[in-house]
């Protein structure tokens, strides 16, 4: 390494452990900023020796960054933006202070992914899915997938694991020279009727899908998820064993072999490492307060709510809905997620935008209590389980208010 | 099907909705049920025929390929002309309000609309992002207009049309007036589910596609807080 990003890297690891010090979050924004001041190039020296995966797409990707990295260590030292820092300040400041690692695997925010394909030089990266998330900053889906076509078109060299079942994230790799497709059922259908490569209709039929008018349609899957586990692509089934509920983290997981594989990791020994992930920055982490067994599920956009639902248990549930910057300022998604699976169960709502999910539960004819307070809402419920679903910095909110640190 | 009910088509949900479009449906169809009023909600994609018989239609928000593509089948098909013809109402927003003018802007081209309101759309400046509020024509009888903007178009009203509103906050469709209204067509820059802020503009619709003269009130307690939330978030 070039004695500039010596210097570099040392920094930043001292100014992330300082930004810690002072109690303002895990530094790794901090760390990675002033590190790339110093050394523009920092990224791509820090990657440089290293067997690098990449993890992008809307959903699923910090939940699949961490199953990936369980996969992987059986095979050497793994470093990761274990954080959900998710840009290059991150990727910077995580690789940083891993220090020399053989692997290393990376979170990436999909606007980004350009920029991180040529900076880290991956190995493998995988793309999960492509669905609307925050329409007032981010951008739309199909310019999404088109930046991603773009971007893997400069890197003929990299192994691209991609979802099947989503026709933007199908599109998006479909010319790739090096392509493993896996299918892990998706819920959400709504932002992928429209054939990004000619405008025709996508017809869906079971989990298949083919545009009606051009040659795009679902590529055969090499890894496929079947009941509580996943196909390899000699035929062989592994069985799942999460730590995490739900049928999108078999999803999740599936993919987390799939990569593991091109660093020649066989499922087999992968597939033991992955129920070791119990928590994912708080999600899915389950905590006892006054009898109540609270457990915290992260919802960000309509396919996650999708996905929220089926992981919540028939038990009395707490919405909670902020619109700060980085929820989106705009609430119309609530018009996109049907509510029904919550019908027959206890709702409670809550929030600095319970207003705007209160009209949207009674157009959807859940009835609902209003609550001003988390504390409110566990002092209305009796003991036993309380789900929690929040979108991004309601979740926050309420995690800080259990006091909990990962 | 009976002929007695109400029929509300929503127009290419495959191509127009980008952002929680079919809440509009969703309430026009919850608001009439609980007067009794029964109702048939329609989906047509863009591949199927546009029946011309239906009360009510709606027009959502989308990106510009969808944009352009639907302008491309509305126009083909004729369906939306020959119900417009017959006096049945037309609620657009934001992508589907452009199209509804002579001519709009989309992947850097200008294309032709449906010529149903005399009003064009270009590009503005700056996309219009944010609260969107506004008077809306005394002659409709409404309360203020309440909203969430997200456009980077801008549009000139011909004289054929009157804006729905004069802007209080936001740009609407230049920073002044904000969407049109002429007969039974309204449209807005108030983007995705417009009319859950709005049950007043709601209910004008279902008068005009029910030749109800009056609707009996609904118990409105939670859209009347979140209105006045957004009242007090975008006071100065």
């Amino acid at each position: 390494m070039p004695l500039r990003a010596k210097v570099a890297s040392s920094v930043s690891r001292t100014a992330a452990a300082l930004s810690r010090a002072a109690g303002r979050g895990d530094g790794s924004v901090i760390g990675g900023w002033i590190g790339l001041k110093i050394d523009p190039e920092l990224l791509k020296h820090l990657a440089a020796g290293r067997s690098v995966a990449l993890i992008s797409g809307t959903n699923g990707k910090t939940t699949t960054t961490k199953l990936t990295v369980a996969a992987l260590e059986s095979a050497g030292r793994v470093a990761t933006n274990a954080f959900g820092a998710n840009m290059p300040t991150g990727h910077t400041s995580a690789l940083a202070k891993a220090g020399a690692t053989p692997y290393a695997v990376l979170e990436v925010d999909e606007h980004y992914l350009a920029r991180v394909l040529d900076e880290t030089r991956p190995r493998a990266v995988a793309l999960l899915n492509l669905s609307r998330d925050q329409l007032d900053r981010a951008k739309e889906v199909a310019m999404m997938a088109q930046m991603w076509r773009e971007a893997l078109a400069h890197h003929p060299d990299v192994h691209v694991v991609a979802n099947a079942d989503d026709p933007m994230v199908t599109w998006a790799a479909y010319h790739c020279a090096s392509v493993t497709w896996f299918s892990a059922g998706q819920r959400w259908h709504d932002d992928s009727w429209v054939c990004p490569e000619c405008g025709g209709a996508i017809e869906r039929a079971g989990g298949d899908w083919r545009c009606t008018t051009c040659p795009l349609r679902r590529p055969r899957p090499q890894w496929v998820v079947e009941e509580d586990g996943v196909v390899d692509p000699t035929g062989a089934w592994h069985q799942v064993k999460l730590s995490l509920p739900g049928t999108v983290n078999i999803g999740n997981a599936a993919t987390a072999l799939a990569v593991a594989a091109q660093f020649g990791v066989r499922p087999a020994d992968a597939v033991l490492r992955l129920g070791s992930v119990t928590s994912v920055a708080g999600r899915y982490a389950q905590v006892e307060r006054d009898g109540r067994l609270i457990r915290l599920l992260l919802a960000k956009n309509p396919a996650s709510w999708l996905e929220a639902f089926d992981m919540a248990e028939a038990a009395p549930t707490l919405l909670s809905i902020n619109a700060r910057d980085p929820d989106g300022l705009d609430t119309s998604w609530l018009f996109d997620v049907d509510f029904a699976p919550l019908y027959g169960r206890r709702v409670l709502i809550t929030g600095d935008r319970a207003y705007d999910l209160a009209v949207r539960l009674q157009v959807n004819g859940i009835p609902f209590e209003h609550v001003t307070s988390f504390a409110d809402a566990l002092a209305a419920v009796p003991p036993g389980r309380l789900e929690v679903i929040a979108n991004y910095t309601a979740f926050q909110d309420i995690r800080a208010e259990l006091d909990r640190v990962n | 099907m009976s002929t007695e009910d109400l029929r509300i088509v929503w127009i290419y949900p495959d191509l127009l909705s980008t952002y929680g479009d079919r809440g509009n449906m969703l309430i026009l169809a919850a608001r009439a049920r609980a007067r009794g009023i029964p109702v048939e909600t329609i989906e047509i994609r863009s591949d199927q025929a546009l029946p011309d018989s239906a009360d009510l239609y709606l027009l959502g928000g989308g990106e510009d390929g969808p944009q352009a593509l639907a302008a491309q089948r509305l126009n083909a098909d004729g369906g939306l002309h020959r119900a417009v013809a017959r006096g049945s109402v037309v609620f657009a927003v934001c992508a589907g309000y452009q199209l509804l003018g002579t001519s709009f802007f989309a992947k850097g081209a200008a294309y032709p609309g449906l010529s149903l309101l005399d009003l064009q759309s270009d590009r503005g400046p700056a996309r219009a992002v944010g609260e969107l509020h506004g008077v809306i024509d005394p002659r409709l009888g409404l309360p203020p207009l309440s909203g969430f903007e997200n456009h980077g178009g801008r549009t000139h009203l011909g004289p054929g049309v009157s804006p729905l509103a004069q802007v209080t906050t936001g740009i609407g469709n230049d920073g002044t007036s904000e969407g049109a209204w002429r007969g039974n067509l309204i449209g807005t820059y108030s983007h995705g589910p417009a009319l859950s802020r709005n049950p007043a503009l709601a209910d004008l619709l279902l008068r005009w596609a029910t030749g109800a003269g009056y609707l009996p009130p609904l118990d409105d307690t939670w859209t009347d807080r979140l209105r006045h939330e957004r009242q007090v978030a975008v006071a100065p």
